[in-house]
């Protein structure tokens, strides 16, 4: 079974029609990157994986749960998923060392000299372990995000989900958040991003899904897909955007 | 200006003017003035703790998922908010016992304070509350934290920095509030210049030296409570 099975899942914001019956299958230690025009559903679509919003219809199964709203649920879904967001949303009044334990010792129940260690173990793997002390404020974009990212990882998730996020990043800073998520693809860790890096998607990314007007309009390889477009619709969005 | 005082045309009238102080006499009633002031200082320290607890706790049911917390916390607050303090006083203390509910002079006094304390400080709070980006709240949950520790542990700690001065301000304006407990007869500062004067005359001296009081209070209390959130709610790198 799929690490992630999406099966016919439905979406609206009261009349607004935003997934029209999504199908989609993501195995675990592939990397997949959902790229379409804004609008089109991609964070909505990420945002029902985790139990973040509600689907109307359908079903999403990730890690062998069902995917639901529902505060349990979701409490042990943050097991399975990991999300990190455009805006970073690191907690500002705890220390960069505090966000990342406050999860695995609230949560897994976690000692606290087990969760620091481990903090310090996934500040290491974004390059950021001399930050342990500091709060977020006083980092840089691609440092919050980096802090953002181990966070995340802190809950050993099995699927992270990433919604844009470089897209607030000033354009130097791009690359080291970017870096992370190779090294991170590199480790067979299964990641599902939202991005208009187009070249990150074909470059590192093992499938490309591109979604138009709340469908998936088009999936396959990643090299695939930049090279030989099928859809006029995927033809034209790749136009626009290289 | 001096015209109008020397053709008595001013209606305080110029033979006050030549009132000789005497601060000598109210000496007789140190410790009647220091008891009270003490007595202000402990009702104002319970009140404070009392009524920021019952704050945090009204602005939590304000922002509920359980619609009747939030109409009743609501209810709450307008009734507090608009009604006069004296008032409230007066039906705790007097009113009260004719339903069976009947305490002491302090007992009535603090919790008269706690709960219009605590009904300011619900709209403060929640109004801080309000302030917090979504985004925070949502990577909670996807880190899997209950809307309990949700609210403890990430939208209250920075909701209560952001609106710390206010809150404050308000427990400064129950400190000063306190002077109208006098009026149950809790021998708190106002009470006692109350006391001194009705025994000496010495209206004057007695009421300023009681305003001096209140006056040195809100300054160190004020100054006090910023220490305190400077401490709490500094940013500087902690020693990992
Ligand atoms: N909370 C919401 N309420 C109403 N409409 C929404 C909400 N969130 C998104 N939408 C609408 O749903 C559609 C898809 O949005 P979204 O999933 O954010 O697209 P994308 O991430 O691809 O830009 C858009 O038309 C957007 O305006
Ligand atoms: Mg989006």
């Amino acid at each position: 079974m799929s690490l992630v099975s999406i099966h016919e899942v439905h979406k609206y914001y009261g009349d607004l029609h935003v997934l029209k019956g999504i199908n989609l299958n993501i195995e675990a230690g592939e990397v997949v990157s959902i790229i379409g025009r804004s609008g089109s559903g991609k964070s909505t679509l990420l945002r029902c994986m985790n139990g973040l919003e509600k689907y109307d219809d359908g079903t999403i199964i990730l890690d062998g749960k069902e995917v639901s709203t529902d505060e349990f649920q979701i409490r042990r879904l943050s097991e399975s998923v990991g999300m990190v967001f455009q805006n970073f949303n690191l907690f500002p009044h705890l220390t960069v060392g505090q966000n990342i334990m406050l999860a695995p010792t609230l949560i897994r129940g976690m000692s606290k000299p087990a969760a620091k260690e481990l903090a310090l173990d996934m500040l290491g793997k974004v390059g950021l372990a001399d930050k342990f002390g500091q709060y977020p404020e006083k980092l840089s974009g691609g440092q919050q995000q980096r802090v953002a990212i181990a966070r995340s990882l802190a809950m050993q998730p099995k699927v992270l989900l990433c919604d844009e996020i470089t897209s607030a990043l000033d354009p130097e800073l791009v690359g080291e958040v970017l870096k992370v998520l190779e090294q991170l693809a590199s480790e067979g860790m299964t990641l599902i991003l939202v991005t208009h890096e187009m070249n990150f998607a074909r470059d590192v990314g093992d499938r490309v899904v591109f979604m138009h007007q709340g469908k998936v309009w088009e999936t396959g390889p990643a090299k695939d897909v930049f090279a030989a477009p099928q859809t006029a619709e995927l033809q034209q969005f790749i136009g626009a955007v290289l | 200006m001096l015209l109008l005082y020397t053709q008595g045309l001013c209606p305080c009238g110029i033979a006050r003017m030549n009132y000789q102080l005497n601060f000598a006499d109210l000496l007789n009633y140190q410790d009647v003035l220091l008891s009270g002031l003490w007595m202000t200082i402990k009702l104002t320290i319970v009140s404070t703790i009392g009524g920021v607890l019952l704050g945090i706790a009204g602005a939590a049911s304000r922002r509920h998922r359980n619609g009747f917390l939030r109409r009743a916390a609501a209810c709450y607050v307008e009734l507090i908010r608009n009604t006069p303090f004296i008032v409230q006083l007066f039906f705790i203390f007097f009113g009260l016992p004719a339903i069976g509910i009947k305490m002491s002079e302090i007992e009535a006094g603090v919790l008269a304070m706690v709960i219009n304390l605590g009904a300011y400080l619900t709209e403060i709070i929640r109004a801080g509350i309000d302030a917090t980006p979504k985004g925070q709240i949502e990577a909670a949950r996807t880190l899997g934290l209950s809307s309990r520790q949700i609210f403890f542990r990430i939208v209250l700690p920075p909701a209560f920095a952001r609106v710390y001065s206010s809150v404050v301000s308000q427990c400064i304006i129950v400190m000063l509030g306190s002077a109208v407990v006098s009026q149950i007869s809790v021998p708190e500062l106002t009470y006692a210049a109350n006391f001194i004067q009705s025994r000496n005359f010495l209206s004057f001296e007695s009421y300023l030296v009681a305003a001096g009081f209140y006056l040195v209070l809100a300054f160190v209390m004020r100054l006090g409570l910023n220490a305190l959130g400077s401490r709490a709610f500094s940013r500087e790198e902690k020693p990992a």
